[in-house]
């Protein structure tokens, strides 16, 4: 017999912090009500359609184009919030000016403005005839009604993602990284390529997920610019909402499906990225 | 290379960080700038590297002025008390930035590069580390590749600021005997910031002693210590004492008595009395000395720490006795300083 020993799972180590088992419960709990349970309603649906309608559906040429239109806009407007992004982070950052603070909060109205506005004043002002649209179509570009003006409205819904993501890591960039960089002889440009980018990776590639993720569900914004011309610029989330219109809810469930997987995939692998550059670099230790 | 400052001036918005600071560095030489914080020192070796600008003066290297270049013409090399590693380097690349980025025409081949890095690993004797990042090491190891980063590019004087401020006492003891040693081997010009002063005494040539934007003394450490010109330098170098006493017709007063000790060529008047705890000799009697109560007794390593009440309202003086010494709390001790500075009050 033993005494005064307690007995402890080996799960269980003995912590400063307690309620591992109980954060860890009620996050489950939430995580399941909010997402899993959905998500699989969403896969049995799917499921009961077999395998053959469903290959049928997938591999249908305007579902294939919509795929391609969403993801591939997304992809292009992230990219772009990436760069943009960045630099406007740097500013924001970096210098000193009057009305700094109203840029600051200027970068968050996506978030808060409903998303049809910003579709519906983006194609006034990108249209053939509207401010921006006119002069541009003198020159032989349309934005308006093209894939262009679909990227043209997931950038504006994306951006704040990045400049919210790489700010604060920004901010904490050591002036005295710079400093060393520069007494070594590195000017301004290979300080900024070779020192401060790569150290900021992390971030940016947040940011870009996001802003991707964002892009590939967007709705809202996007339906009123696209022209939604099938095949051209319609885009998927669109065509599940024709599907359904149809009554056709294995059709709309498919597609649905699909873009989870496309989406779920792509995002571990950005993370998985993220995971090992951490790990890596000692970033967040 | 030889460093030659001259008439600096910097201000900083309102507040004056250096007040038209002069100092000659010799080449090859080992110099500490040594004071408290605020003293301008960092001030200084940020102006030396051309991190910062000067409000007025100018800094030469060699016979040429180097206020007019830039940071990165002046090929110096820095270290930071925090090491600044770029952390998404391994050690190999970290040491060899400052070659891999220079102009083509500069720029030594791919090989050599990497020879030359592995030979300052090998220096910092960091070898068979060369592929780990920096998160994977510890400080002390940090800032030997910082070390041998700024040392990549040959340096015309090397600048270290603080250097060893961030490690523990036993790193750091280790660092500075091994850093001794490097200099000795690699012959660079070198300048490092610190508020240690045992670290400027061991390590330095020679120590600029610093307070409020001045230079108040530079010398060897044996000058600095033996032969302070200030009251400054006595009471930041080492262990002091300071008495208010009186000068009258060539001997010491301290109120009402003599302590036996002339004052060798300083005028008559008030004075503050400065000496070390280690320069006193212990009296039998008391004709003419300092004499006061033991009210603390430590036995330090190989000495003993006395603490004295000599009465009235003076500060408690300390001394050093020999460990065997039999000073017990309460008895009385009579000893006259044997090395000391008067500076006018």
């Amino acid at each position: 017999m033993e005494f005064g020993t307690v007995k402890r799972s080996q799960w269980r180590s003995p912590s400063v912090l307690p309620g591992f088992g109980l954060a860890l419960g009620a996050t489950l709990v939430w995580l399941t009500l909010i997402i899993l349970i959905p998500l699989s309603g969403l896969a049995v649906r799917t499921s009961s359609l077999g395998w053959a309608k469903f290959w049928a559906i997938a591999s249908d040429e305007r579902t294939l184009k919509a795929l391609q239109v969403s993801f591939g806009t997304a992809f292009v407007a992230a990219l772009i919030n990436v760069v943009f992004g960045v630099l406007l982070a740097w500013v924001l950052v970096r210098y000193r000016f009057p009305g700094r603070r109203i840029i600051d909060a200027v970068v968050d109205l996506p978030f808060a403005l409903p998303t049809a506005v910003a579709g519906i004043a983006l194609t006034t002002l990108y249209a053939p005839n509207g401010w921006i649209g006119a002069p541009l179509a003198s020159l032989g570009l349309k934005v308006a009604f093209t894939p262009v003006g679909i990227v043209l409205a997931l950038v504006f819904v994306g951006l704040p993602f990045v400049v919210r993501t790489v700010q604060p890591v920004m901010e904490e960039i050591d002036r005295e990284v710079e400093e060393t960089s520069a007494t070594l002889g590195a000017n301004r440009f290979q300080t900024i390529a070779h020192v401060l980018l790569p150290g900021l990776l992390p971030a940016v590639l947040t940011g870009f997920a996001l802003a991707f993720a964002r892009g590939v569900g967007e709705y809202g914004s996007v339906i009123f610019i696209a022209g939604n011309l099938p095949y051209v610029s319609e885009i998927a989330p669109l065509l599940i909402v024709i599907r359904l219109e149809e009554f056709n809810y294995p059709g709309a469930t498919a597609i649905a499906a699909i873009m989870l997987i496309l989406s779920f995939a792509m995002l571990l692998v950005i993370n998985l990225i993220q995971a090992w550059s951490r790990r890596r670099y000692g970033y967040g230790t | 290379m030889e460093v030659r400052v001259q008439n600096i001036v910097k201000q900083f918005e309102r507040f004056p960080a250096l007040k038209d600071v002069s100092l000659d560095i010799r080449s090859g030489e080992l110099i500490a700038l040594l004071g408290p914080s605020g003293s301008g020192k960092t001030t200084l070796l940020r102006l030396i590297a051309g991190l910062e600008s000067p409000t007025a003066g100018q800094i030469f290297f060699g016979d040429e002025d180097a206020s007019l270049k830039t940071v990165q013409e002046r090929n110096i090399g820095f270290v930071f008390q925090h090491y600044a590693l770029f952390r998404h380097m391994t050690v190999l690349d970290n040491i060899s930035f400052g070659l891999r980025i220079r102009k083509a025409d500069r720029r030594p081949a791919k090989a050599d590069i990497r020879a030359r890095a592995m030979e300052l690993i090998d220096l910092v004797q960091l070898s068979g580390m060369e592929k780990r990042y920096p998160a994977q090491l510890s400080g002390g190891q940090r800032q030997r590749v910082a070390l041998a980063r700024a040392m990549a590019v040959e340096p015309n004087v090397l600048l270290l600021d603080e250097p060893f401020g961030a490690l523990d006492a036993q790193v750091r003891k280790e660092l500075r005997r091994w850093l001794r040693d490097i200099h000795n081997r690699t012959g660079h010009t070198t300048v490092f910031v610190t508020h240690d002063q045992e670290e400027a005494l061991e390590l330095a040539d020679r120590v600029v002693v610093m307070s409020q934007g001045k230079i108040e003394q530079a010398g060897t450490p044996d000058e600095i210590y033996d032969a302070p010109n200030s009251p400054f330098v006595f009471s930041f170098i080492g262990q002091s004492n300071i008495l208010p006493v009186r000068v009258e017709s060539g001997q010491i007063w301290l109120e009402d008595r003599p302590i036996g000790v002339e004052s060798a060529g300083t005028a008559d008047g008030t004075a503050n009395l400065h000496f070390r705890p280690h320069d006193i000799g212990l009296q039998d009697g008391c004709g003419g000395c300092l004499a006061g109560i033991v009210t603390t007794s430590r036995r330090v390593a190989g000495k003993r720490h006395v603490e004295l009440d000599i009465g009235q309202q003076h500060a408690r003086v300390e001394i050093e006795l020999p460990a065997d010494h039999p000073a017990t709390e309460g008895s009385r001790v009579a000893f006259r300083p044997t090395r000391f500075k008067l500076f006018q009050a």
